[in-house]
């Protein structure tokens, strides 16, 4: 079996790599794919507290490359599926510990037994993104509605094109239907014509991620949040299927209403 | 004169990113977007009346490749 690497990045920090990562993991693992998600953020680990798994590190990826033990022993199980498994960061190393030849040979090594590794990246454009850029088979650039955020979103596509991982794709994070309709954020047609690279998914602004990433379960599991949906409908799609995209929905008296009294 | 806060903020936006991303994308810094406008107006005036005014670049990413795309409007037309 041979899998497909995927890296999710970003240049610009906070606009949503970790949770998106997570939540693309799980939704994919929700699908019954075996899954592999990578914290490439030596240093700076967090998707072991967002996927809820930060009690379990034994070893870490810096472990794995320097054979402190066998990449099995790395992998941490995930509690709520089988085939979902997390390789984390080391949190007292820096991203020189591993190079881009060893990440290649490590994600080569998991897609034999995987159906998708998903690497998260850290933020910037030195050595830990071309660590986790290396050895990817597709790249998905999350970017939110403001204008530094779609700058680094295009600088990375550059980047991205110049190590040879051609027509990436993009998440839209964070938008707000209410801001966009009055004029206050830019819509996705205008950050998808200013990219010029094709959209994979719309995540709408979900007071409910901060709440999943309190309990650290990714919010794909919630199958009533708005942002889960998004997410579950992007595993979809990278899994082939053609999903039209979800309509934004405005969070108006009805909306909130219906959410007061639990109707949605 | 209409005042600038009557332009919707997402506008602005817009036109910022796009300005910021001409220059990100040719790897010029504004001095030398503005140096090689001028140099361009200044030889294509040797041949065309060029409207100076009017003029704008943009970078655009399309299939396989990435162009700069400059508008020189001539004078007197419409």
């Amino acid at each position: 079996m041979a899998g497909k690497t995927i890296v999710i990045t970003s240049g610009k920090g906070g606009v949503g790599k970790t949770t998106s990562s997570a939540n693309i993991g799980t939704a994919l693992a929700m699908q019954g794919n075996k899954v592999c998600l990578i914290d490439a953020d030596i240093g700076l680990r967090n998707l072991d507290v967002v996927m809820g798994l930060e009690n379990r590190i034994v070893y870490d990826i810096v472990d794995v490359v320097e054979n402190n033990c066998r990449l099995e022993q790395a992998m941490i199980r995930d509690k709520r599926y089988d085939g979902l498994y997390l390789l984390p960061a080391a949190q007292t190393r820096d991203k020189t510990s591993v190079t881009p030849f060893q990440m290649k040979e490590l994600v080569d090594e998991l897609k034999e037994e995987m159906d998708y590794v998903v690497v998260d990246s850290p933020a910037g454009i030195e050595q830990g993104f071309k660590n986790a850029i290396a050895g990817a088979d597709r790249a998905i650039i999350v970017t939110t509605p403001e204008i530094s955020a779609v700058r680094d979103a295009d600088r990375i596509i550059g980047l991205l094109e110049a190590e040879g991982l051609r027509d990436p794709e993009v998440i839209i994070n964070r938008i707000r239907a209410d801001m966009v309709e009055r004029g206050d954020m830019m819509g996705i047609d205008d950050m998808i014509e200013i990219l010029a690279i094709d959209l994979i998914g719309i995540v709408p602004e979900d007071e409910g991620i901060v709440v999943s990433t309190n309990k650290g379960e990714p919010i794909a599991l919630n199958d009533k949040a708005k942002a889960g949906q998004a997410y579950r409908n992007i595993a979809r799609r990278i899994m082939g299927e053609d999903l039209p995209m979800m309509p934004l929905e405005k969070d108006n008296f009805i909306t909130r209403f219906k959410k007061l009294v639990g109707l949605s | 004169m209409k005042s600038d806060d009557d332009k919707k903020s997402k506008s602005v936006a817009k036109e910022r990113l796009q300005f910021v991303l001409v220059q990100d994308r040719v790897k010029l810094t504004p001095d030398e977007m503005d140096a090689m406008r001028d140099e361009l107006i200044e030889v294509l005036s040797k041949y065309i009346d060029v409207d100076s005014q009017k003029i704008e670049m943009d970078v655009k990413r399309e299939d396989d490749m990435t162009a700069l795309v400059a508008n020189f409007p001539l004078k007197g037309s419409k």
